[in-house]
């Protein structure tokens, strides 16, 4: 008289210990003993911090009047921040032509969106758009002529001068650092050795003193007489000081292409510079996208040290207004509010950049 | 009716790759001498213009001002040279960067393991942590730390009292200093002593566990040589010091050491700044090891500390040390940018102050380059000695 059993028994759902919510809090927070104490604490030190930094930047901070008299509460007094806003992102611009730094961002974001962004195949145009007629309607655009009222140089600050120093370094130091790099892999040695120098010199050396040199010894270097603008004097160095570690990450890039690339090139008939634009670099500049990237947000940051040669960048504009004898005492306020700025920009590129790195990992994914 | 093969007919002298390297090369350096005359003689033109005479025969003219921050030396407005001054920057502008490095290293390691952390908070705190700091340009933290959180700090009346004799006020932090007395010297060389036994003994363990297969606890009689043997010195000549501890004066804490608010804004954000880049270092690294090792080694029965310690670190640091060289490097950079704190290094004085007194831009500036250059050359060198040792070593 056996016992069989001919039914399948029913599948059971798994432990309720090991799934949903339970299951995640067991395995990512409560796993062992020390797990516990781990989150409880970091439980804690979130809590604190959180707390703080909502009640300070909003619970009690101040939005609403013109003054610091308005600024009664106890934390962040953003009436600061409101009442220089103008000033911060523009500078000394005058109020009316402001619209056409207004203009430039527009076209800029257009011409940017289309280069970078999928919904476009064929970027040939927006491409010849953003690296050729762009840079030259921005001129008129910003500067003035044809028509246009002239603003001086020394009237641009703000967040808008920040603006213009990173893309014009980044505009100079792609293609002149794609050069170096060329240069540094060249088999001539007279023009090895002084492309390995330049790059090797400016990466020696911290970017304030380039740009000191920049600022103090550039109208040495010049005829007599002659002289340029301090904003253009800031864009050589910074460029300089750019184009140098782009040579080594595209260096880093070119490095990467397996000889037999240049060997297939070669036998097809093609020349140096044919292989090069067609094989060599499509490829070199592909891989090393990401470590580009990483050095337009290491420039974007380092424009503000244009602050120690005396332009008015968003930092420094933001740190003279503390100098204000009506808004005293509010330097949190002001680093916070150029600190968010900067953060915005930077961590918007660098996620850009994963975002790019996941799409052109083709081939190799497991 | 023989086809010319000798080479030289049908093809230009254009088409031969060596003669247009040539060609090349004679091109590219004539631009550059032409270049660098047309810059020189204008620089002789301009500087005999402004009458600014070129040597560096400033460096022995008195400074004639005054610097806040001296370390190992006397300085002097009246007495003190700018060649006094450059020294002076130097020094500072080392001290900071050598502080900087070890703390950064410390947070960075520290914060690249808590972001492999299995525990999902500290993971994420670690995550918050690096996005936020690595996204902020380091100019606006230092300006922070010393213009925002520095304005905060209570004055010398109210300090804050850290732990015993330890105090934090608007004038910086002010702690126990040690006074020698006769005899000290005895500590230091037996703290010399201490790390040159402790090589030794690493070499000799080393030797055996190859030889024998024992293990021998390197780190631990390593730290009591180096910590215990200044300790017995001190204990057996009769602790030849005093401390000094520091008590409030009238208008300022008298006595003892103190670290100014410019260095402790300084140390603080480029820690916290080279620090976040050396977390996602350390973090690539140690994802760079195969996952495989780690169970190898839990097959074999390691603890986990040891299969961190023996197996998965020192696979990472392969990875880690370049750019970790790097880092260090540019962190040393940053230093430069105390200008903007006003802790006294090389650029702030040097390049800043002794500039715009002398007007010597060319010699100041070349100086203060070539210092860097130095520096860098130093770390890379050191750094290079120390990848080459921990590298894989293949057939």
């Amino acid at each position: 008289m056996a016992i069989v059993k001919t039914e399948r028994h029913p599948e059971m759902p798994p432990p309720v210990s090991q799934t949903g919510v339970i299951g995640w809090l067991r395995e990512n927070l409560f796993s062992s003993w020390l797990n516990s104490i781990l989150t409880l604490v970091s439980l804690y030190v979130v809590w604190w911090a959180v707390s703080h930094l909502v009640s300070y930047t909003i619970i009690d901070a101040n939005f609403l009047g013109s003054t610091k008299a308005d600024c009664t509460g106890e934390g962040a007094c953003w009436v600061f921040i409101k009442e220089r806003f103008g000033q911060n992102m523009y500078g000394f611009y005058p109020v009316d032509e402001r619209w056409r730094v207004d203009l430039g961002y527009i076209l800029g974001a257009i011409g940017l969106f289309l280069v970078l962004s999928d919904v476009v195949k064929d970027k040939k145009w927006p491409a010849i758009f953003l690296f050729l007629i762009y840079p030259v309607v921005c001129y008129f655009l910003f500067y003035g002529g044809v028509g246009l009222q002239v603003v001086e140089t020394s009237e641009w600050g703000g967040l808008f001068l920040t603006l213009v120093l990173a893309s014009v370094s980044i505009f100079v130091a792609l293609p002149l650092g794609i050069v170096l790099a060329l240069g540094r892999r060249s088999t001539m040695p007279a023009v090895r050795m002084m492309c390995v120098g330049f790059i090797e010199l400016i990466r020696a050396v911290p970017l304030i003193s380039v740009l000191f040199m920049a600022s103090v010894m550039l109208p040495l270097f010049l005829p007599e007489g002659q002289n340029f603008d301090k904003l253009v004097r800031a864009l050589v160095g910074m460029s300089l000081f750019s184009a140098a570690y782009m040579a080594e990450v595209i260096r880093g890039g070119l490095q990467a292409i397996p000889k037999g690339q240049m060997e297939a090139a070669k036998s097809l008939g093609l020349g140096y510079w044919q292989a090069m634009a067609f094989i060599i670099l499509p490829q070199a500049l592909k891989i090393s996208i990401p470590a580009i990237v990483n050095t337009f947000i290491g420039l974007f940051k380092d424009t503000t040290l244009v602050l120690i040669i005396g332009l008015l960048d968003l930092l420094s504009i933001v740190k003279g207004g503390l100098a204000d004898t009506k808004w005293l005492g509010l330097a949190t306020e002001g680093y916070v509010f150029v600190a968010a700025v900067f953060w915005v920009f930077c961590f918007g590129m660098s996620r850009y950049s994963i975002w790019l790195e996941n799409k052109l990992h083709t081939g190799h994914k497991r | 009716m023989t086809a010319d093969v000798s080479g030289q007919s049908g093809v230009s002298l254009w088409r031969d790759p060596k003669i247009r390297a040539i060609f090349f090369q004679v091109l590219v350096l004539g631009l550059f001498l032409a270049f660098v005359l047309y810059v020189g003689n204008n620089t002789i033109i301009n500087l005999e213009k402004r009458g600014i005479a070129s040597g560096f025969g400033f460096l022995s003219q008195p400074a004639g001002f005054d610097i806040g921050v001296v370390l190992l030396m006397d300085f002097n407005a009246q007495t003190s040279t700018h060649g006094d001054v450059l020294l002076i920057g130097m020094i500072n502008t080392l001290a900071v960067s050598f502080a900087g490095i070890v703390l950064a290293t410390i947070i960075g390691f520290i914060f690249g393991v808590l972001r492999l952390s299995n525990n999902w908070m500290v993971n994420k705190i670690a995550a918050v942590y690096i996005e936020v700091v690595r996204n902020i340009p380091l100019l606006v933290q230092l300006l922070f730390w010393y213009g925002a959180v520095g304005a905060f700090l209570p004055g010398v009346k109210d300090s804050i009292h850290l732990s015993e004799n330890v105090y934090l006020n608007i004038r910086g932090l002010a702690f126990p200093k040690i006074i020698p007395e006769a005899g000290f010297m005895i500590i230091p060389i037996a703290l010399i002593i201490g790390i040159v036994a402790t090589v030794f003994v690493s070499k000799w363990a080393q030797k055996r566990q190859d030889a024998t297969g024992q293990p021998f606890p390197t780190f631990w009689a390593g730290l009591g040589l180096i910590i215990g043997l200044p300790i017995i010195a001190a204990l057996v000549s009769g602790i030849p010091f005093s401390i000094e501890d520091p008590k409030f004066g009238r208008f300022n804490i008298q006595g003892g050491w103190s670290l100014e608010p410019e260095f402790l804004a300084l140390l603080l954000g480029l820690a916290i700044y080279t620090g976040s880049f050396i977390a996602e270092i350390v973090r690539a690294g140690i994802n760079s090891v195969s996952h495989g090792q780690t169970e190898a080694a839990n097959s074999l029965g390691l603890h986990p500390n040891k299969t961190m310690r023996l197996i998965i670190l020192p696979q990472a640091l392969r990875v880690i040390i370049p750019p970790l060289t790097s880092q260090y490097l540019n962190l040393t950079k940053n230093s430069s940018l105390a200008t903007a704190v006003g802790y006294p290094e090389i650029v702030a004085i040097f390049s800043g102050t002794s500039l715009n007194q002398t007007g010597q831009a060319i010699e100041i500036i070349a100086l203060t380059m070539l210092f860097y250059l130095v520096i860098s050359l130093l770390i890379s060198l050191f750094m290079n000695w120390y990848n080459k040792k921990i590298a894989l070593v293949e057939r």
